[in-house]
């Protein structure tokens, strides 16, 4: 086998024998992976309900309707409402990781992965047994007697938010902390030697350094939040319901594989302009590279 | 001691962390608690205590054989998703070839595309392959799901290698198959088998593609309890959930003590 | 540049910073235990020691990143006790400049301005001014990453005067730098200090640097300071084996103080050494304590080992075997093993007309009385 080939003179081999070891994993997601993502976008070109001679025709039938749109409208909304509340929580969450000691720091993210790990599944369903009308809270406020009926908690945006944010909140801590650590503290003794209390520190030289950090957190957690099935499904109403549950639906129940193809174009596109848009600010590699570090 | 004049600050950014914790931890630790309840419905806190929901699990069949589906699936996808993300991993780590980044982007992928897209693209496809349905079909879509966490896992140990240990082997007369088995190998093995485990949880938790590519016959356990949850109000799926979760949990707990155990700083 | 000096120079008589039995305690090791020091305005003062000597420890309690576990900082005469680092109003160098990365040259030469709520065009001005003072106008919107190391440390520096300071830290501010840059630096920031008038207080485990740069030097060792005063005192006078030992080369001979009229004399069979009534008089130990007589390198003479015993009176000798010469240019660097087995050095100038030793040579070392100074010997 062939060592040291990056001191190589140039002129070497373009391809080395190490290189030989992707093949069998590219070859598997291109065959898995890929393909299946190809026959996707080929379906909403080709699958029709009633032959049309318009390939586009999914397209104009799905943006014909208002209910499709608001559809899309919503999940956008959701996406942006859990990435404000994950960066609500999670930025002071990074923050005191950041200070305390490394035993507690430790701690503090030991209590972000477990529940990052853990099933989606079991966290949203731990979410429905609290939240719903014979659920966890609306008992105790019955019991306690601080209301006279249920309130509505399960079946709402609220609901979803709750949920997603917990399962989301992993995604904005682990970016923002992984920013935070590399933070020389000096910078921050610096700011106050030269007469910058606290805050004034804080705002003027820490946030700003943080800032890469919370971009690649929110980028994440909005990305992510675009594509969620299981907690809008169990927690939300049929109003709230986004893009996944739609796409779901066409090709379970509505057997519209065209529509559901159509709706999962748009989804992988919306992805891919808003990671786009987000590589003009910041490195991609950031923000996958501090979920390497988890 | 230090930073006194900073306590209240300090205090509040404190509080507002161990609510963060309690959002993060407390719901899905309440399922714990309600799977052992003596009674017939999901109340907090439970009234009494009964392991009768985990026997009924047991001796349902569904559940059971829901079960040991996830466990076989689990167990390949680990072996597979290992076996592949590791020859990824030397390939692009040690490799020289145009297109890596593309290879790359590729490999991290699956972490970033909407779950459904790549449910409905398998379910498409393996249907006409005649692989949905079939434990086959499901390890394959698990596999192009969990290798990610295996090549990154694998990847990051194999950078942090000090080269010189490698040369240093040749020098002292190890060929280069050797000088792999006997240097490299047991350098990045905790970071195989972390990612070995992050593979097996992977799929042990996976539902959204599981929904598409099983069927009323063969179905894994987080797809059954998909398919009961809406519907069942008993504490039964409390105890498929503590069940879920007390494996995944310890799976993660290992990957805790492996890390701990390598060897390479 | 009186003028803005609103600080520096302002009270001569009272002390620009004292430090009365300042003490630190990290777990149960002291770090800093038990230092005084009284700096005066205007005076350029480094801390000098080996690494963990507690010299960066108290500089940091100064400038009130840590809190000293016991005794006094003032600095004006006032007790910084209480006070925290940002009302402190005390310039400081970082060791790695932490120059603020999001912040061009100018802006952070214009933050701690801004912090004291200074107006935009005085702002303007005095950023102005400063970038002049280091010679980087002109570089005032470049981000520190586009600076090379010597331009960081300027701009540093800058940044750390330009408020006026009533006291400047300086933490090894140069260590990161080359040799010849560093050289060409120090002479520039003692000057720059000069010319503002500054107290400063410089840290450094260098000792050229801090013979090159300072009015005063504390040497500290084991969180205390062993010596105070100025580079000429501690090379000439050391106090202590420490010193003698820490601060350039020195011949060591060990053996047992006996007083004799205002000398005396250090003794070791079968040698013995007259001791010089003033190093007697500074060291004033008491008879038969174990001692030692410390000699610079370029103090001793080599002669050969049949001179005879006749030596002039005031001068004193031991014989020594020669190991090494080695040739350093500008002079000759003879290493030599005394009887007792000790190394010893003798420097000496080309064209001075010594003795030509030679490897395996066994030769006479003889030096002038006065020459010797006599320290007590914790290990004798």
């Amino acid at each position: 086998m062939t060592r040291g080939s990056g001191r190589r003179p140039r002129g070497g081999p373009i391809v080395d024998r190490w290189a030989l070891l992707a093949i069998p994993l590219i070859a598997f997601l291109v065959a898995f992976f890929l393909v299946p993502l190809i026959v996707v976008s080929l379906r909403s070109v080709a699958d029709f309900p009633k032959p049309t001679g318009d390939i586009f025709s999914n397209y104009g039938r799905f943006f014909a309707s208002a209910a499709n749109l608001r559809v899309l409208a919503n999940t956008f909304w959701v996406a942006a409402l859990s990435t404000v509340v994950c960066l609500a929580l999670g930025y002071p969450y990074a923050y005191l990781m950041n200070i305390v000691r490394p035993r507690v720091a430790g701690l503090l993210l030991i209590a972000v992965l477990l529940p990052f790990w853990s099933s989606l599944l079991v966290r949203t369903y731990a979410w429905q047994v609290i939240l719903r009308d014979t659920g966890i809270i609306n008992t105790f406020l019955l019991d306690w007697g601080l209301i006279t009926e249920p309130i509505p908690l399960i079946r709402t945006t609220l609901g979803v938010m709750l949920g997603m944010s917990q399962v989301l909140l992993p995604f904005m801590v682990l970016p923002i902390y992984a920013v935070m650590r590399r933070i020389d503290p000096e910078y921050t003794k610096a700011a106050a030697n030269l007469g910058a209390p606290p805050f004034a520190a804080f705002r003027r030289v820490f946030l700003p350094l943080s800032l890469p950090g919370v971009l690649a957190g929110s980028l994440l957690v909005f990305v992510l939040a675009l594509g969620f099935y299981i907690t809008p499904a169990l927690l939300g109403s049929p109003k709230d319901t986004m893009i996944s549950q739609f796409i779901a639906n066409a090709v379970q129940q509505r057997l519209d594989w065209g529509i559901g193809a159509t709706m999962a174009v748009i989804l992988m596109g919306l992805t891919l302009v808003v990671l786009f848009v987000a590589s003009r600010f910041i490195r991609l590699r950031d923000v996958f590279g501090s979920l390497e570090e988890s | 001691m230090t930073d006194s004049w900073r306590q209240p600050r300090r205090l509040l950014l404190l509080a507002l962390g161990a609510l963060t914790v309690f959002f993060l931890m407390a719901p899905t630790l309440v399922v714990v608690p309600m799977s052992v309840t003596a009674s017939n419905a999901l109340t907090f806190p439970p009234e009494g205590f009964s392991t009768r929901w985990y026997e009924k699990m047991l001796t349902d069949p569904q559940w059971s054989s829901g079960f040991v589906n996830s466990a076989q699936v689990a167990f390949l996808t680990a072996v597979l998703a290992t076996v592949l993300g590791t020859l990824a991993a030397l390939g692009t780590v040690r490799g020289r070839f145009p297109g890596k980044s593309a290879v790359n982007a590729l490999v991290l992928s699956p972490l970033i595309v909407p779950v459904i897209i790549i449910a409905i693209g398998m379910f498409s496809l393996f249907v006409r392959w005649k692989i949905s349905g079939s434990i086959a079909g499901l390890v394959l879509a698990h596999t192009a799901l969990a290798v990610p966490f295996v090549v990154i896992n694998v990847a990051t140990s194999l950078r942090t290698i000090d080269r010189n240990l490698e040369l240093a082997a040749m020098n002292l007369g190890a060929d280069p198959v050797r000088t792999f088995r006997r240097v490299t190998l047991p350098l990045i093995l905790p970071g195989v088998l972390a990612g070995g485990l992050f593979a097996f949880i992977t799929s042990w938790d996976e539902v959204v593609v599981s929904i598409f590519l099983t069927t009323a016959r063969f179905r894994t356990l987080p797809v059954e309890m998909w398919e009961q949850v809406r519907q069942v109000v008993d504490p039964t799926v409390a105890a498929v959930a503590t069940t879920l979760l007390a494996v995944t949990t310890s799976l993660l707990l290992l990957v805790l003590v492996v890390r701990r155990q390598a060897p390479a700083r | 540049m009186s003028a803005r000096s609103r600080h520096w120079g302002a009270a001569p008589d009272r002390p620009a910073l004292a430090l009365r039995n300042l003490s630190k305690v990290f777990g149960d090791v002291p770090a800093v235990d038990g230092v005084d020091l009284e700096v005066r305005q205007g005076e350029f003062i480094t801390l000098l020691g080996p690494s963990g000597s507690g010299k960066t420890t108290t500089l940091r309690m100064i400038a009130g990143f840590t809190l000293q576990s016991g005794g006094t900082i003032e600095i004006d005469g006032v007790d910084m006790g209480h006070v925290p680092p940002y009302r402190r109003d005390v310039g400081m160098v970082f060791q790695n400049y932490a120059l603020f990365p999001h912040m061009t040259a100018a802006e952070n030469i214009a933050f701690p301005l801004q912090m004291r709520r200074v107006g935009r065009p005085e702002i303007k001005r005095r950023v102005a001014d400063a970038l002049g003072l280091v010679k980087l106008e002109g570089l005032g919107q470049r981000y520190p990453r586009q600076l090379s190391g010597g331009q960081q440390q300027r701009i540093a520096f800058a940044r750390a005067v330009v408020f006026n300071p009533r006291l400047l830290l300086m933490d090894e501010p140069l260590g990161a730098l080359d040799k010849k840059l560093r050289e060409a630096l120090q002479l520039e920031v003692m000057h720059i200090s000069r010319q503002l008038g500054a107290t400063v207080v410089y840290v450094t485990h260098d000792q050229d640097e801090a013979l090159v740069m300072s009015d005063r030097i504390a040497i500290f060792s084991r969180g205390r300071i062993e010596q105070l005063g100025t580079g000429e005192d501690l090379y000439e006078r050391p106090a202590s084996l420490f010193v003698a030992d820490f601060i350039g080369e020195s011949n060591i001979l060990r053996g047992r103080f006996e007083p004799a009229g205002d000398g005396g004399w250090l003794v070791r069979d079968p040698w013995r050494w007259q001791v010089g009534a003033a190093a007697a008089a500074r060291a004033s130990l008491e008879g038969g304590s174990a001692a030692a007589l410390v000699v610079r390198p370029e103090r001793l003479r080599i002669v050969g080992v049949d001179a005879g015993p006749g030596l002039a009176t005031g001068v004193n000798a031991v014989d020594a075997i020669v190991r090494d010469v080695l040739y350093l240019g500008s002079m000759r660097k003879f290493e030599l093993v005394l009887p007792d087995g000790n190394a010893a050095v003798v420097r000496q100038q080309r064209g001075g007309g010594g003795h030509e030793g030679r490897a395996g040579d066994r030769v006479r070392l003889t030096w002038a009385v006065d020459d010797g100074v006599l320290v007590a010997d914790p290990h004798g």
